[in-house]
């Protein structure tokens, strides 16, 4: 922690302090849980069906059996006692959704190309995959639900038996006549179809567990790759029938999730049941292919939005229509990933009538869930493009058109039309910011001199203004929403008799730098030093309570937690410091670890001296109990709403129809900011994944349901050879719901980027004519557009061009 | 069959299959977990190492292969007293990892790059990690990590 | 991902790599560099019985200056072809091609022997090879042979390569008076979508990657340059006869449009000697 000094009473909230969590995971010395060295364990290896949807007539496992190394070898029969209750959906949004039965092991219908039938468990890792390949599983293939659209008429039946492959409906319509009169009085009207291709969140760590049973007491210690150890105990005794205190989860280590380890998977019920069944130590971890199949898919929407706008630009009201792709069963929330969106579709404009409605749909592919900002990344990329087209229908600068609809910064806290309470925002304010750095007149100008000129290589800008909600989440609010659980979380903060802090931390991280944060919240709260401060995290046995990391949540709730709890401590210490002082408690102020008298400043006790006298306990208040700790359990008062523009300029050959991102710029406002440093890393880490979404990622899907992107070679994932650097900015409007004042930033950038990349590849491409663009934007989708504008006649095009060029100089 | 590989100075001789990867071989064999295993392709370069001098996929080498070679692992990198190697400490000053699962292999590759290219531009830098995806971090501050750890020894801090 | 269980052996002299062939010519792969055939093994999709190891047999590492033409040892990698003074100054093509390959990694351990003789359409060297004509020094059983560039690709994966053979030498021609190189790909590491390896001068030869089931020549652009076209017009005929494959990156009617503008291209970096 060299590079900021942390002596005394100087603050480190708001410093780029480096993180305590390099030095050991640059070393190698970080344990993931494939590093996790288990004598005796044994090795798991899933066989999973070929086939998107197929009866399964035979598993014959002799073959399997008999190969050197194996231990056990079980079909989906086999195991079918072993379980209490399906695989658990802790999101039922509506009271009459459907939703099949999901077991670790498919027993006679497999749903999904990786749909797990049978299980092998060998001394080796090399055993277990030689052994699973001689499974033999005899299959009679069944039609597939495969096409989305298709699936939602009900073409084929993604499960046999089902009446209809709708999970449900969910709508929020609450004003249909307003909806209806804006759309009849409208002097505009847009609408819009886009499709959210699936995507593959291919985490670097690809998943793994390793079920321990009986090492320190207890019935079992369950090691997972998992964005969520609290809730997966819990999952896990109810589904495997064990008994949730008998459980102890450990998440290690976690390379990566953005939301794909926010979930209860069959290889960990699996590992668990064979654990137990075979009292030896059993683990698995996830090879890529099977992560791109057998881990949740992210997205996987198609989206209608409608626009009712007034003659210059006004939007009078927004209609949203989604078909949401939940896949073959229904995860932890698949179901409630669109509700996470459902609210938003309107954006940062101020529209006073707003209609929202959602059909899930099973089809047989590998099943959706949450994936780095779930919903939000939908709504807002559908409401962005649509304002830009609204404003290339009005000839309008896209920056314009926006300014013209934002919520005013006046408007605060903003009830919206969709039944939400914006808690704060200057919309306009980050635009202004934002345009600056880009310097949005000179790319204007530039674009225009390349129009002139007809170079091939066209530049386009795009915006997106984004508000997004997040800090998951006020548990009255959840339970209006049918979520099961809550959205409270906890925390401990306790003195040690050195003086040194313990953080308890119920949120848990992997990859965000909590450990670094939480250290530097309690630093400041407690006055100490930011070393002496050590969070714990993660386990099941030292973290008890905990709803995990996930949501943008972990500041806003945790954080808030944490100085909850630190403040107990400080309140305890205050009534032993007025004892030891012979003063009373109020007449003492607190400041850089101690208490001194107010007015008498060499009357004081350190914060230090005090926790060892609370562990000695010799003398004590009157009914004080030894020791200084505070714990605290936050359950938010509202979403919070961090908001920004991005701008996203492109450069395309209009010859081979390639996009280049060459420049991109981020301003964002996650109201307090505790460590910037992180706060950049995770805009950073955001707008590649929401860049990558427009440009390159897609889990493609053949007419049979098979996975054609199943491995990092076929499924794009960009490298450092294909981003830019970026331009980042800030503005600061803390929110009012937590004392931090802090918003949430892990999933904005993945939020803003998408819409911005692909209105900046519509936008290079307008005055060609070029209305549309399907994401990934590849080469030969560009080039076909392109092709396909040429085709429109002459004038036609110099009118648009006309028209664009005008409004550049207008607007710009 | 038998192989004896210097892993980070350390020469050992062991029996292995003979469809051992060198990235098994480091982790199961010599104890080294800091070599992080990604994909099945020879896509991701979280299990790039130094064989003699220059970055490998050590999932795409079988541990016969490296019999006889010399190999340098992240657990190699940091001085003999712990002190971390500039490149190492550059991705901490420059916040080059998150979840740090790439990380290893982002450094053991960053390494070999500069040993080709020791003054490289940030283009250069780009294209020379062209074979380690990140999740995390979007390039840009492992970028900014490499060229700080290019830099004469004065301007790194 | 594991692969299947194999014998693993080690040759010491190409004569003994070749002794260990015959013994099961079918069930034996050679591996040098091994970055075509060991990720194909860990997917499971090649399981040879015996591996024959010819990464450490001497000598076989080398660019060397030959008079007309630049002789390249078959395990000579990515990264000396690509770094080599005489390939850099004599055949600037393949050495501007050899640093193209894959990535960083990659190139530090595959060899242009592996590249060729595993015949993938995709590869960027067989190109370049195919581009600037040249020999292949194969033995076998029975002796040496050279096999003319222009006859070893074969079919997909398929070269002239018999099952008990090796190749040893690459010979290229000297001389060319431009050339350009063109990889259209969506990220770095990637296979090109399509490529384009051209030479121009008296004897212009264009050769082009993934626009068929082997590395091909472009007939029709080297029939219009040696009439005297302009690049753009000859570049018009870049898919002349050709069926590219279709796949998730581009469809064949993609690729039969890109094969021109890359050709245009190259050609053009060729005449303007920018590479």
């Amino acid at each position: 922690m060299s590079a900021t000094a942390t002596e005394g009473a100087t603050r480190v909230v708001g410093t780029r302090m480096l993180r305590r969590e390099d030095p050991a995971l640059l070393s190698g010395e970080a344990r993931f849980v494939h590093d996790l060295v288990v004598p005796g364990a044994l090795h798991m290896a899933v066989v999973r069906s070929p086939f998107a949807h197929a009866r399964v007539t035979g598993v014959d496992l002799g073959a399997a059996r008999a190969m050197p190394g194996v231990v056990a070898a079980f079909s989906g029969a086999d195991l079918a006692g072993e379980w209490a209750a399906p695989m658990p959906c802790a999101w039922p949004v509506t009271a009459d959704m459907q939703s099949p039965a999901h077991y670790p092991l498919a027993v006679d219908e497999a749903c999904y190309v990786g749909d797990g039938v049978a299980v092998v468990v060998a001394t080796s890792p090399a055993a277990a995959a030689d052994a699973a390949a001689v499974v033999d599983v005899a299959y009679e293939e069944l039609p597939a639900a495969v096409d989305l659209e298709a699936a939602a008429s009900d073409a084929a039946a993604a499960h046999l038996g089902a009446p209809t492959n709708r999970a449900y409906t969910w709508e929020l319509d609450p004003d249909p006549s307003a909806v209806a009169a804006a759309f009849a009085g409208a002097a505009v009207t847009v609408s819009e179809r886009y499709v959210q291709q699936r995507l593959v969140p291919a985490a670097m760590e690809p998943r793994g567990v390793c079920v321990v049973p009986q090492p320190f007491g207890g019935e079992v210690t369950v090691y997972s790759a998992t964005q969520i150890p609290h809730i997966l105990r819990t999952m896990l005794g109810m589904t495997a029938g064990v008994p949730e205190e008998r459980i102890r989860v450990v998440a290690p280590s976690v390379g990566g999730g953005f939301g794909s380890k926010l979930d209860v998977y069959a290889e960990e019920l699996l590992c668990l049941a064979l654990a137990r069944r075979l009292r030896r130590p059993v683990r698995w971890t996830e090879e890529r292919t099977e992560a791109a199949q057998a881990t949740i898919q992210g997205r996987g929407q198609i989206q209608e939005i409608e626009l009712a706008a007034t003659a210059d630009g006004r939007i009078q009201a927004v209609r949203a229509r989604i078909v949401a792709d939940m896949g073959a069963y229904l995860q932890l929330v698949t179901p409630g990933v669109p509700l996470l969106g459902a609210f938003l579709y309107h954006g940062v404009y101020d529209v006073p009538a707003y209609s929202f409605s959602c059909v899930g749909v099973f089809t047989n592919k590998t099943p959706t869930d949450a994936y780095r900002g779930a919903g939000r990344p939908e709504a807002t990329y559908a409401i962005e493009r649509a304002v830009d087209t609204l404003a290339r229908t009005l000839g309008q600068d896209p920056a314009e058109i926006r300014r013209r609809n934002f919520i005013g910064a006046d408007q605060f806290p903003y009830a919206s039309v969709a039944g939400l309470t914006f808690d704060s925002g200057n919309y306009e304010g980050a635009l202004d910011v934002a345009l600056g750095l880009a310097d949005y007149s000179g790319l204007r100008e530039e674009q225009g001199r390349r129009r002139r000129t007809g170079t091939r290589m066209q530049l386009g800008v795009g915006l997106s203004c984004y508000v997004e909600m997040c800090g998951l989440a006020p548990s009255r609010v959840l339970a209006s929403l049918n979520y099961v659980a809550g959205g409270w979380e906890a925390a401990t903060v306790r003195m040690l008799p050195t003086g040194k802090v313990q953080v308890v931390t119920g949120s848990s991280p992997h990859g965000q730098g909590h450990e670094t944060s939480w250290s530097m919240l309690v630093a400041d709260k407690l006055g100490v030093a930011p070393d002496d401060v050590d969070v714990l995290h993660s386990d099941t046995a030292i973290s008890p309570f905990g709803l995990d990391t996930y949501g943008s949540r972990s500041l806003s709730v945790g954080g808030t937690a944490i100085v909850m709890a630190a403040d107990r401590v400080i309140e305890k210490a205050r009534l032993l410091a007025a004892h030891q002082l012979e003063v009373a408690p109020e007449d003492l102020e607190y400041e850089g670890g101690r208490f001194s008298v107010r007015g008498s400043a060499s009357r004081a006790a350190e914060l230090g001296a005090l926790a060892f006298a609370a562990f000695v306990a010799h003398d004590l208040p009157e009914g004080m109990e030894p020791n200084l700790e505070g714990s605290a359990t936050y359950d938010p008062v509202n979403f919070t709403f961090p908001f920004g523009t991005h701008v996203a300029v492109v450069e395309v050959d209009t010859e081979t129809g390639r996009v280049e991102l060459s420049r991109y710029v981020a301003v964002d406002d996650c109201g307090n900011q505790v460590n910037p440093l992180i706060v950049d890393g995770q805009v950073h880490g955001g707008i590649a994944q929401g860049v990558a979404q427009a440009l390159w990622e897609e889990a493609a899907y053949d007419e049979a349901g098979n996975l054609l992107t199943t491995s990092l070679a076929d499924y794009l994932v960009p490298a450092a050879s294909e981003l830019p650097s970026f331009t980042l900015g800030r503005t600061v409007t803390p929110s009012p719901s937590n004392p931090l004042g802090a918003k949430g930033i892990g999933e904005a950038g993945t939020i803003a980027s998408t819409p911005a990349v692909v209105n900046a590849v519509v936008d290079a491409l307008a005055h060609l004519g070029v209305t549309s663009m399907e994401m990934p934007v590849t080469p030969e989708r560009v080039w076909r557009a392109v092709r396909g504008a040429a085709g429109q006649s002459q004038v036609e095009q110099s009118q648009i061009e006309q028209s664009q060029i005008s409004t550049t100089g207008g607007g710009a | 069959m038998q192989v004896t590989v210097t892993v980070n100075g350390v020469p050992e001789t062991h029996d292995v299959e003979t469809r051992t990867l060198l990235v098994q071989y480091l982790r199961e064999v010599r104890g080294l977990t800091g070599t992080n295993i990604g994909c099945d392709t020879t896509s991701c370069g979280a299990c790039t190492v130094l064989m003699d001098g220059e970055s490998v996929k050590s999932c795409t080498v079988l541990a016969a292969q490296a019999d006889a070679h010399e190999i340098i692992t992240i657990e190699g990198m940091a001085a003999a007293d712990g002190t971390m190697h500039p490149i190492q400490q550059a991705f901490q000053e420059h916040h080059g990892l998150q979840c740090g699962y790439c990380t290893p292999g982002m450094v053991m590759a960053a390494a070999s790059f500069l040993q080709e290219h020791p003054q490289p531009s940030e283009a250069e830098v780009r294209e020379g990690l062209e074979g380690n995806l990140c999740r995390c971090t979007g390039y840009h501050n492992i970028v900014q990590a490499v060229l700080a750890a290019a830099s004469p020894p004065e301007a790194v801090r | 991902m594991i692969p299947a269980s194999f014998e693993y052996r080690r040759a010491g002299s190409v004569d003994e790599a070749l002794a260990l062939l015959r013994q099961d010519p079918d069930g034996t792969k050679l591996l040098a560099g091994g970055h075509s055939l060991l990720p194909l093994m860990k997917l499971r999709l090649a399981t040879p019985g015996v591996l024959v190891d010819v990464g450490r047999i001497g000598g076989l590492s080398y660019v060397r200056d030959a008079g007309d033409h630049v002789a390249i040892g078959a395990l000579t990698r990515h990264r000396d072809l690509e770094t080599s003074d005489v390939a850099r100054s004599e055949v600037p093509l393949l050495a501007h091609v050899a640093g193209q390959v894959g990535d960083p990694q990659v190139r530090h351990r595959g060899t242009i022997g592996g590249s060729l003789a595993h015949g993938d359409p995709a590869s960027d060297l067989p190109a370049a090879v195919l581009a600037l004509g040249g020999t292949l020094v194969v033995q076998g059983p029975g002796g040496t042979r050279e096999v003319p560039v222009d006859g070893f690709f074969l079919g997909f994966l398929e070269t002239a390569l018999g099952p008990d053979e090796m190749l040893t030498e690459i010979r290229v021609r000297k001389g060319a008076a431009g050339w350009g190189f063109q990889k259209f790909n969506r990220r770095a590491q990637d296979w090109a979508i399509v490529g384009v390896a051209a030479v121009v001068g008296s004897d212009p030869r264009v050769a082009l990657v993934n626009m068929g089931s082997t590395t091909v020549r472009a007939r029709g652009v080297e029939e219009a340059l040696a009439a005297g076209a302009s690049p753009a017009d000859a570049a018009a005929r870049a898919a002349e006869g050709l069926d590219p494959p279709s796949d998730l990156n581009a469809s064949t009617e993609y690729r039969q449009h890109l094969v021109t503008v890359l050709v245009r291209r190259a050609l053009e970096g060729a005449t303007t000697g920018r590479g």
